[in-house]
């Protein structure tokens, strides 16, 4: 009695995995910062995952959404679980610079591709042993720097103030910004910090109004970036200001208000998606996670934060295809297809640019990828 | 550094020590009655001004559920409490726990929020805020109420962390600024006053004043100053302590979303600016020993100006400046205090 129940049982669970491996599904895991410091970011991208396709050649995607709380103890603990239980095939995310390098250890440990949504170049170079397996979609601090001094430099700037945050993001944007000043021979006559959380800049923008620089740059992200904007204002500074491309979101002009009227940023061509001309490479696509965001969350909610989530499905919608020609998914054999053909995609366009990865470059994006942006009658005009 | 810029970098450092001032008094009237360290004193701020901010923009604060939602706890828990037998006051209960909450509830949505006269909207905040803080205490602080300062405060860090979250949920992660009640300016030699920074002080000023009276000459304010001196001692003069900590709790919720609703015309406040705002109180606070009103007041004027001067001169290490300040403070504070055993 007993062999032919064994004999089914066997057969039962024959046919159960032979099942599983036709009806294989691609897993991606995706930790973002919906919660704490950074979640003004990481919601729209959070919301973005949701637009993404959920089938590509034929592929059943599943995405397993994780919230790190901007905290990167816990975005490597995701990591982890993404790797060792659900046996991702790709990771996305963090949203913030320090949980994805602190995740790239993670990763490369376990031969997993990754593609991140924050911004530091520090990321993606250079392309070492680690490395090797991540990707990211963000442009560098150093191209925008590039855009705000060759703006600087067209309208005649010479000498320049700095004020940033007192962390990672204002540090990063002073080292990459004094490099590429000085070589465009701008000087920079004073530099100051703030923290996100300070009700008051005052003694800041009292020194850089005294030392009165033709232009000021404040390095901040979010809606903390209007403070020292609406301070500077109210000590009479007139000269030029420049904002990151950390402020682009609609909640930056209602807090900043008429205070930040003329403003210039460089911004991620998403932004002014609308406005661009249609020969404008990016606009087309650009316009197309506008319309998607747009028609699910309504109108005005779209910001340049969830593009860079969604330039992350475009990239794995162009390399799935190639990968799939090789392996089948949820094995280590499919990870490293699919690592390689992220490495080889090209000519794909995203809503923040045209993405062309080579071995020396995960990131892939170029000049094309941003617009200088200036703040008119409270809306963003796109400048050039 | 000339004269002009350290005019305004006082003036700064003063409206700034206004609110420091309120938090500290409100943290130093909490420990002394209820011994509760109470982290959650910025949320308040953080939701006075963000509650506000709402009503502005003509949207209803999710805040005004949040208080029906604890409302309806604190009822429920004062239920349990009657059928495990003990006398519970239920006139007071459901003044404070469905009354007031309902009808602020009601308020909130009988009115066009947009189109009332800011003075309103500020009453309406200061109210709802302020109904919190007897619901806060009924449901998280008085059924541990004879335990030790440790896990007092241990239970505000875990309050603190549940509001920050729910002011997440409620506002969203961006910040808010509010209308200034006086838009004007003057400048008097070099300084530029805003209408805004006098009603800051002048607020800060009346609120101390009226606490004052409060605390001499009112049959409450009494019994608040007897718990402080010795609960036991006041248990047995009938004041009951339930009393004495909802009360406090009250007071420290309106000073929190008075405190709120001054300062966000000035700056942008979120879910979680609260927390360093209170700090800094909590800072002047210890200055006073956690025990002294006008040492604290002193404590939040010092706080005030450091942090506007050294923003000035090293702005990267200014909180590190404000908050090394505690440290010679402990030291002075523990060579020179006896310590007494509270039981």
């Amino acid at each position: 009695m007993k062999k032919p129940v064994l004999k089914s049982l066997t057969v039962a669970l024959g046919v159960a995995f032979a099942a599983g491996a036709a009806w294989a599904e691609v897993k991606v895991g995706v930790t973002v910062s919906a919660t704490g410091p950074a979640a003004s970011l990481g919601i729209p991208e959070k919301n973005t995952i949701e637009l993404m396709p959920k089938e590509i050649a034929g592929e059943q995607i599943t995405y397993i959404v994780l919230d790190d709380a901007s905290d990167t103890t816990t975005a490597v603990k995701n990591t982890r679980k993404f790797i060792t239980e659900d046996n991702v095939d790709l990771v996305m995310g963090s949203t913030t610079s320090p949980n994805s390098l602190a995740m790239i250890d993670v990763v490369a440990e376990a031969k997993v591709p990754m593609i991140s949504f924050a911004a530091s170049n520090r990321i993606v170079e250079p392309v070492d042993a680690k490395r090797y397996w991540v990707f990211k979609t963000p442009q560098n601090d150093h191209q925008m720097s590039t855009a705000i001094v060759e703006h600087m430099v067209d309208s005649g700037v010479k000498t320049v103030g700095f004020i940033g945050f007192a962390d990672a993001y204002g540090e990063g944007w002073f080292e990459n910004f004094s490099k590429v000043a000085e070589a465009r021979g701008l000087k920079i006559i004073a530099n100051e910090r703030y923290n996100r959380t300070d009700t008051s800049v005052t003694g800041q923008v009292l020194k850089l109004v005294q030392a009165n620089p033709d232009a000021i740059l404040i390095a901040g992200s979010g809606t903390p970036a209007a403070l020292p904007q609406k301070t500077l204002k109210e000590r009479g500074y007139r000269g030029k200001i420049y904002q990151t491309h950390g402020v682009a979101n609609n909640a930056f002009l209602r807090v900043c208000g008429k205070d930040c009227e003329g403003t210039f940023l460089p911004a991620g061509p998403v932004l002014v998606a609308e406005q661009l001309p249609a020969d404008h490479p990016v606009k087309a696509s650009a316009m197309e996670y506008v319309q998607a965001y747009e028609s699910k969350y309504g109108k005005g909610s779209v910001s340049t934060f969830g593009g860079h989530a969604w330039d992350a499905g475009k990239l794995l919608a162009a390399a799935l295809p190639e990968a799939l020609k090789k392996a089948k998914p949820g094995t280590p054999e499919f990870r490293v297809a699919l690592r390689d053909a992220l490495e080889n995609v090209k000519n794909v366009a995203g809503a923040h640019g045209i993405f062309n990865m080579s071995k020396d470059d995960h990131l892939g994006l170029d000049q094309r990828a941003r617009v200088m942006v200036q703040i008119q009658n409270g809306t963003w005009k796109y400048v050039k | 550094m000339d004269w002009s810029i350290a005019l305004i970098l006082t003036q700064d450092g003063v409206v700034n020590a206004a609110i420091y001032a309120l938090l500290a008094l409100a943290l130093v009237l909490v420990f002394a009655v209820t011994r509760i360290i109470f982290i959650p004193q910025g949320e308040y701020v953080s939701y006075g001004a963000l509650t506000l901010a709402m009503l502005e923009l003509g949207k209803t604060p999710a805040t005004v559920w949040l208080l029906v939602a604890g409302g309806a706890v604190a009822l429920a828990m004062e239920a349990f409490a009657h059928f495990r037998g003990r006398s519970v006051p239920w006139r007071e209960a459901l003044f404070w726990y469905a009354a007031l909450p309902l009808l602020t509830l009601a308020f909130a949505y009988a009115f066009d929020w947009q189109t009332t006269p800011q003075w309103a909207r500020i009453l309406l905040t200061v109210t709802l805020i302020a109904a919190m803080g007897p619901i806060t205490y009924r449901i998280f602080y008085q059924p541990i109420a004879e335990a030790p300062v440790l896990v007092l405060l241990i239970v505000s860090v875990a309050v603190h962390l549940a509001l920050v979250g729910l002011g997440l949920l409620i506002f969203g992660a961006e910040g808010y600024r509010t209308e200034p009640l006086w838009d004007d300016r003057f400048s008097v030699g070099p300084l530029l006053i805003p209408g805004q920074a006098l009603w800051v002080i002048g607020a800060s000023l009346v609120l101390i004043a009226l606490l004052a009276w409060f605390f001499s000459r009112t049959l409450y304010g009494k019994a608040l100053r007897a718990t402080a001196v010795n609960r036991n001692g006041a248990r047995l003069m009938g004041i009951s302590p339930n009393l004495a900590g909802r009360l406090t709790l009250l007071l420290a919720a309106a000073i929190g979303a008075i405190s709120g609703v001054l300062v966000s015309p000035i700056t942008t406040l979120y879910y979680d600016s609260g927390f360093l705002i209170g700090l800094k109180g909590f800072v002047a606070a210890i200055i006073g020993g956690l025990a002294s009103y006008p040492i604290a007041a002193l404590g939040a004027l010092a706080v005030g100006l450091i942090e506007a001067f050294s923003s000035f001169w090293a702005s990267a290490y200014k909180e590190v400046i404000v908050f090394t300040l505690i440290i010679p403070v402990l030291f002075w504070r523990s060579l020179t205090t006896h310590h007494v055993e509270e039981e």
